[in-house]
């Protein structure tokens, strides 16, 4: 049975995505790269469930094939 | 170079067997006096069974090697008889720093739960925890150890085995019903039957350079990740007995092995990491690689390999000497059994199935160690970076820094040998080691382990038991001693915390000290057929 949310559960999903792309405006592609890493562990720490997060990462490598 | 120890020499000693005219026979002749042999052979001992030792060498380890021994691996020592010096010589530890780059990133103290015999872990050179364990068996008039006594051939056969030994006195014919094979991870016995362990070679190379410090260092673990003083690799710094440090330096898999373990190549190393002008000697040196790797059936027909020669595993978290005395203690107790024709022929088996899956659960263990510490890619290194640079301000991302979690004894929860019906809530689980409690028995302070393993226990509050029931549990079988808790003073409540007997309730304890079964009401039927079942006597009926 899936527990990862996939409708939408934002408060407000404009404000994040923008705060999202502002944070990597100015960066190179190495430090966008660490951003990045540095927000996923952040995330998966506040979610914390281990079948949350899998599917999350099985949904997102999915999409790559 | 090596000063704080000078190896013992033990004495090669003629045996009456190489005099006799025909093979003389043993029930179990065991290949290698290292930690593992050796603790086959206690252990066989502990159970009444008697055992001979060949070790091609007359002395015990070269070198340190293994220095961090678990709880469990202490628990197990002692009841053999030998944890008591190892605690006293070991080095007990609880804090650690983790640097990266240029700066700390976060300490830590383990703060080990109280209400146990013995310390969390210790640091001891592997020469003495091996010393201490060849003077107890010397003791031991079960165990027959013969040093420069070299395994030439070797026959395997469905009912046993038979041996040429070289010695210096010329070869000589010896058979057994089992062989126990502890000849370490280029086991040659394994690779002359055709027979391999499979896994994972990691293209690495680690130098270790055991130093003794003229300073005062604090006992901690320091390790580092991508010092500015050895950059891009990793370095942990750890104290053992006598004021010798382990330092252990990856170095990268294009290392030159030989060059690296000079000492002229190796002091300006140190210098970098500790200053130039910390005064040091240097004790001794090793270049290593590593692997993780195992057999898929640890028997072959009656040869059953241990310890390095069965499953290898990296050295981060401390797995390998301590995974490979865990096995022993796991095989011991039902080989005794199988010869003695108390238990299935099969029981054996279960060696095989319940440590497959304790090496499993270590290969996995150090092999994400290896991976935090060795990033296999790019972003991989990234995620590792990040993580460490998170891990200086908050504490999450502590939890997932890796290098190395500390060996515990796995759990055998899916084991056939357990009886998982009739238990009752609370306390300890089927299939995990009984834990340590500070008990008293008629006022004499003692500890609940000491009362318990080398035979079966039946640990049972015997307070809704009538004098009657209790003489019948007892007369279950003479390898089955009932303990009736109400005799055990439980000073600090730990004991009635952790094991949560109620009137009644029972455990039923291995002589490994794995519980077997629990039980809500002991009686005679449930208690013997859990006991027939821990013995492997189900086993037969699966094809």
């Amino acid at each position: 049975m899936s527990k990862l949310i996939t409708d939408n559960h934002f408060s407000d999903a404009d404000a994040f995505y923008a705060a999202l792309t502002d944070a990597h405006r100015e960066l190179a592609p190495e430090d966008s790269e660490r951003l990045n890493a540095r927000l996923i562990l952040l995330l998966a720490n506040h979610i914390g469930d281990k079948q949350v997060l899998l599917e999350a990462l099985d949904i997102a490598a999915q999409l790559e094939q | 170079m090596q000063k704080t120890y000078s190896n013992p020499i033990y004495p090669y000693r003629k045996s009456p067997d190489q005099d006799a005219a025909s093979a003389v026979h043993h029930p179990v002749i065991i290949i290698g006096a290292g930690p593992c042999g050796l603790a086959a052979a206690l252990d066989l001992a502990k159970q009444g069974q008697a055992s001979v030792v060949l070790d091609d060498n007359n002395t015990v380890s070269v070198g340190s090697r293994a220095i961090c021994f678990s709880k469990r691996t202490l628990e197990i020592m002692d009841r053999y008889g030998c944890a008591t010096p190892m605690v006293d010589k070991g080095v007990t530890w609880q804090k650690g720093k983790v640097f990266f780059k240029e700066e700390q990133v976060y300490e830590f103290d383990l703060l080990p739960e109280s209400g146990h015999k013995l310390p969390a872990f210790i640091n001891l050179q592997q020469y003495y925890f091996e010393e201490y364990m060849v003077n107890l068996a010397d003791q031991e008039p079960l165990i027959d150890l013969r040093w420069k006594n070299k395994l030439l051939e070797l026959d395997s056969q469905g009912d046993g085995n038979q041996l040429q030994v070289e010695t210096e006195d010329g070869v000589y014919s010896l058979s057994c019903d089992y062989l126990l094979v502890a000849d370490g991870a280029n086991s040659k016995i394994r690779s002359s039957l055709g027979l391999e362990s499979k896994g994972q070679v990691f293209q690495d190379r680690f130098l270790i350079a055991d130093v003794v410090m003229k300073a005062d260092f604090p006992t901690e673990r320091w390790f580092w990740f991508d010092p500015e003083f050895h950059r891009n690799q990793s370095v942990l710094l750890h104290k053992q007995a006598d004021n010798v440090w382990r330092i252990d330096f990856q170095l990268g898999w294009d290392a030159d092995p030989e060059e690296e373990k000079k000492e002229e190549n190796i002091r300006p190393r140190i210098e970098a990491m500790l200053g130039k002008d910390v005064e040091f000697e240097l004790e001794w040196a090793s270049v290593y690689t590593f692997q993780c790797r195992k057999m898929d059936d640890y028997i072959h027909n009656r040869v059953v390999f241990m310890g390095d020669a069965a499953h290898q595993v990296s050295p981060f978290g401390a797995r390998g000497a301590n995974g490979g005395v865990q096995s022993v203690e796991n095989l011991a107790w039902k080989l005794a059994r199988v010869l003695k024709g108390e238990a299935s022929p099969r029981l054996i088996e279960s060696y095989n199935t319940e440590r497959q899956h304790g090496a499993a659960e270590n290969i996995l263990n150090s092999t994400r160690a290896t991976d935090f510490i060795t990033p296999k890619n790019d972003i991989s290194r990234v995620f590792r970076d990040e993580t460490l640079r998170l891990a200086k301000h908050y504490p999450f991302a502590r939890s997932l820094v890796n290098s190395g979690r500390l060996s515990m004894p796995c759990d055998y929860r899916d084991s056939e040998l357990n009886t998982t019906d009739k238990g009752f809530e609370g306390g300890l689980h089927v299939g995990f080691v009984c834990q340590d409690a500070p008990i008293s028995v008629a006022g004499q302070g003692s500890w609940l382990l000491e009362q318990l393993g080398n035979r079966f226990v039946l640990l049972v509050n015997g307070d809704t038991l009538d004098e009657k029931e209790l003489t019948e549990l007892q007369a279950i079988s003479d390898d089955l001693e009932v303990i009736d808790s109400r005799n055990l003073e439980d000073p600090e409540g730990l004991f009635a915390q952790r094991y949560a007997l109620l009137g009644g309730h029972a455990y039923l304890i291995r002589p490994d000290q794995y519980i077997a079964a629990k039980f809500k009401q002991a009686n005679v039927n449930d208690v013997s057929a859990a006991l027939k079942r821990a013995l492997g006597f189900n086993l037969e009926k699966t094809p």
